[in-house]
């Protein structure tokens, strides 16, 4: 194997996961201040509206259909009992529709952030990084779903043996060597897209409230516990006593 | 019981004059920024207006505060936790930039830089949102004085309440200050709606505070709020409110509203609360309750089983002790004369207000009729109903029997201070038309008129003094005890020191309590005499061990 295919398909994947870790934790330790979707709601509303969850939840879909399709080993499915076919028709359907939806809420979203001009003062220049990334990579892959219906090419026998054999540890660079063009491109540009991710607002996924449905509605705090939230260092401890009684 | 202590304001609006050195002083000290631009912590409307940001008191377009379900259990009025993570994408309640106003700023470099010319160059407004030139058409304070009512007036949500008919002989008649700052209520909706848990109430004095490295911008508590009072900051994309300037407060200082506040008309005090009973007191069935079932909530801090509950609670001494004088008790239950902002919103605020006899005052002034006249204000205010019916829609959900009711006390305290005041014979038929004595006439009239800045503000300081009562070390001036050279002349010193029994630590028991070591008195050999428990003492010590 040639030391560009090496290079791209076992050093880079795990150089780019290592930076979407230890930036995550950095991040979160040393800029919970610079933690939010920074939304821009107040600006612009009209296109938002649709747009917004039109791509949340068209990308919330797309998830979970890598999910499916790149988590979960082709012999479960068969084991029970989902044909190769009944599994591809469902994917490249569902998938289509949810990659539609994310690309017409994407379009939107971008659409307001150019002509709104609140909105597009408030776009940093890491906005337009992350949002040219996210729609390239979110273009090829729906160009992949979408191309399913012609080629027979079969991703759960090579990409996805692929992405999993990187987490065990055992990568298999050479699957991804004889994967077509547009599932190459896909994968390096959504593994480009997580190197970024932690200094992106993306972050915001990391800290979907999901906790809210089940804590009370009133929340309570003493004085004492909240002299910021974050955990002094070493060396930066206050001036303090024993603690008080209130 | 469970009982809470809670930092309340009582702001009496018969003295706002509507100078804004309020809101000004609070956008000084906390937001003054960028990104901060439409933030007003503390703002002062002119009543009938439409407030800021415009309408906000609409719920049924902005969805802010609770609500009764069907089933009389309370509930965020913009809907459950699922409809609240289901609409984090685009909130549908949303105040907009515009309903609030564009920020700007004026190109002043223009005035310098411009070339000669025939006309006088002129600094241009433009726009921080975009930086463009823009014109202004509306601020915080656009209708201040009633200014543009025929245009804007209209659309006040309080009037459209009390009808059509109404409306032009108000707008013609009576105008009022109405200075609002975040209600840090008992029952706060914004707590409530916010997705992340940010936001929180704090256990020892009640103030309502979004903790910033935690909140996510999800902003669903700008819709929770029905007071519009958390505000998005356009730049770091998190919510920031009313701090209740806690810095100040836990020193005891009142906070910058009050301090700076021109007619003296806000008080500070505490108040206890029984925190078990909110929950049913904000399910009250009919909105008209809803005044009194948050009156019941609060806690006599005279009552002995109170005071064992707030000592079992380990509530401090000076506390209780402030919740005792505190103006607010006095003013909302002592004198019954102040009413919470919207109770109907169901989150038990806890800024309440006086409201204005002088809109009463001076339609009777312009009559040519005597304006102190208790009999005079009483029929006016009895035959006045437009303003009673709106102050009532502010305070009372619609109730007009308590306004009638404070309106008349204040009438009745004017005309029986005039008969003092002027050295005529005091009538105390007044004071008994509206149930008090003469006494308590003359204890509000000073609570109210006097107002003097001890007990005005009422402020317990939050406990960092703590810290000396831990130590024998002079964390103050070691001279400054009873007796000794810091109060004037040289007492002796070995008596003086360790005479003040309020320092001294159970937790050093080799040294009797409270006695400081002196080291003034050592030369410098050997050991201090009581630094180190001696040695029959240490042997002692280890014996019982």
């Amino acid at each position: 194997m040639s030391v560009w295919n090496t290079f791209i398909w076992l050093i880079y994947p795990y150089i780019c996961l290592t930076i979407f870790v230890l930036g995550h934790i950095g991040r979160y330790r040393y800029d919970k201040f610079g933690w939010t979707s920074r939304s821009s709601q107040m600006y612009e509303s009209r296109i938002l509206r649709w747009a917004n969850p039109m791509f949340h939840f068209g990308i919330l879909a797309v998830f979970m259909g890598h999910v499916m399709g790149l988590g979960i080993p082709q012999t479960w499915t068969d084991a029970v009992g989902i044909s190769e076919t009944t599994y591809h028709i469902m994917a490249v359907s569902v998938g289509a529709i949810a990659g539609f939806c994310t690309i017409a809420g994407l379009i939107g979203l971008l659409y307001r952030r150019r002509f709104t001009k609140a909105v597009l003062g408030a776009t940093t220049k890491m906005d337009k990084v992350m949002y040219a990334m996210l729609g390239l990579v979110v273009v090829l892959g729906l160009i992949n779903t979408v191309s399913g219906v012609a080629t027979t090419y079969n991703y759960r026998e090579g990409v996805s043996i692929w992405f999993r054999s990187i987490f065990y540890f055992n990568p298999q660079p050479e699957l991804m060597v004889v994967a077509p063009l547009s599932f190459q491109l896909h994968g390096i540009f959504a593994i480009l897209l997580f190197a970024l991710w932690p200094f992106t607002r993306l972050v915001h996924v990391f800290t979907a409230p999901i906790g809210y449905i089940f804590r009370p509605y009133v929340l309570y705090r003493s004085r004492d516990d909240h002299e910021g939230s974050r955990a002094r260092r070493r060396g930066w401890d206050k001036v303090d006593t024993i603690p008080r009684r209130r | 019981m469970r009982i809470m202590a809670q930092m309340a304001m009582v702001m009496n609006l018969d003295k706002c004059i509507g100078c804004h050195t309020c809101s000004v002083t609070c956008k000084q000290v906390w937001t003054n920024r960028s990104g901060a631009e439409h933030i007003w912590f503390n703002n002062v409307e002119t009543r009938p207006g439409q407030g800021y940001p415009r309408t906000y008191e609409d719920q049924e377009r902005w969805k802010g505060g609770w609500k009764l379900d069907r089933r009389g259990r309370l509930k965020l009025k913009a809907g459950g936790r699922l409809k609240n993570l289901a609409t984090i994408f685009a909130n549908p309640n949303l105040p907009g930039i515009k309903d609030y106003y564009e920020p700007w700023t004026y190109d002043y470099e223009n005035l310098t830089t411009a070339p000669a010319q025939e006309h006088m160059p002129v600094a241009r407004p433009k726009s921080l949102l975009t930086g463009e030139d823009t014109s202004i058409t509306w601020s915080s304070n656009w209708d201040d004085n009633l200014a543009g009512s025929t245009d804007n007036t209209h659309n006040d949500p309080i009037l459209k309440k009390i009808g059509d008919q109404v409306k032009f002989e108000y707008e013609q008649a009576f105008m009022f200050y109405l200075p609002r700052i975040c209600e840090h209520c008992l029952n706060p909706s914004c707590v409530a709606s916010c997705p992340t848990g940010a936001i929180y109430k704090r256990e020892e004095d009640g103030i309502v505070l979004v903790d910033q490295d935690r909140c996510r911008g999800w902003r669903q508590c700008v819709t929770g709020c029905p007071y519009k009072k958390m505000y998005f900051n356009r730049k770091t994309g998190k919510v920031e409110k009313c701090t209740f300037c806690y810095p100040r407060i836990e020193v005891g200082q009142p906070t910058i509203c009050s301090e700076t506040c021109v007619g003296r008309l806000r008080y500070l005090g505490l108040m206890f609360y029984d925190a078990d009973r909110v929950l049913a007191a904000a399910s009250t069935p009919d909105e008209h309750d809803l005044y009194e079932a948050q009156r019941q909530v609060f806690l006599d801090p005279k009552d002995p089983e109170v005071l064992a509950a707030a000592r079992a609670a380990e509530i401090p001494e000076d506390w209780i002790e402030a919740a005792q004088r505190s103006p607010i008790w006095a003013l909302i239950n002592t004198y019954k004369v102040a009413l919470p902002l919207h109770p109907e919103y169901r989150t038990m605020p806890m800024v309440w207000y006086i409201p204005p006899l002088s809109p009463v005052v001076d339609v009777v002034t312009e009559t040519g009729e005597d304006g102190e006249s208790h009999t005079n204000l009483f029929n006016a205010i009895a035959s006045l109903r437009i303003p009673i019916d709106y102050l009532a829609e502010l305070f009372t959900a619609g109730d007009a029997r308590p306004v009638d009711l404070i309106l008349r006390k204040l009438a009745a305290m004017r005309s029986y201070m005039r008969d003092i005041n002027l050295g005529w014979d005091t009538n105390e038929a007044i004071a008994q038309a509206v149930g008090m004595t003469g006494q308590e006439m003359k204890d509000m009239y000073r609570l109210l008129a006097i107002a003097k800045y001890d007990e005005r503000y009422v402020i317990p300081s939050a406990h960092y003094e703590d810290a000396h009562k831990l130590e024998n070390v002079a964390t103050e001036c070691s001279l400054n005890v009873d007796g000794g050279p810091g109060m004037g002349g040289m007492g002796g010193m070995d008596a003086s020191f360790g005479a003040d029994p309020a320092v001294g630590s159970p937790s050093t028991p080799s040294r009797p309590e409270g006695v400081r070591i002196n080291l003034l008195d050592w030369d410098g050999t050997g050991t201090p005499k009581g630094l180190f428990p001696s040695s029959s003492e240490q042997a002692e010590k280890g014996g019982s061990a």
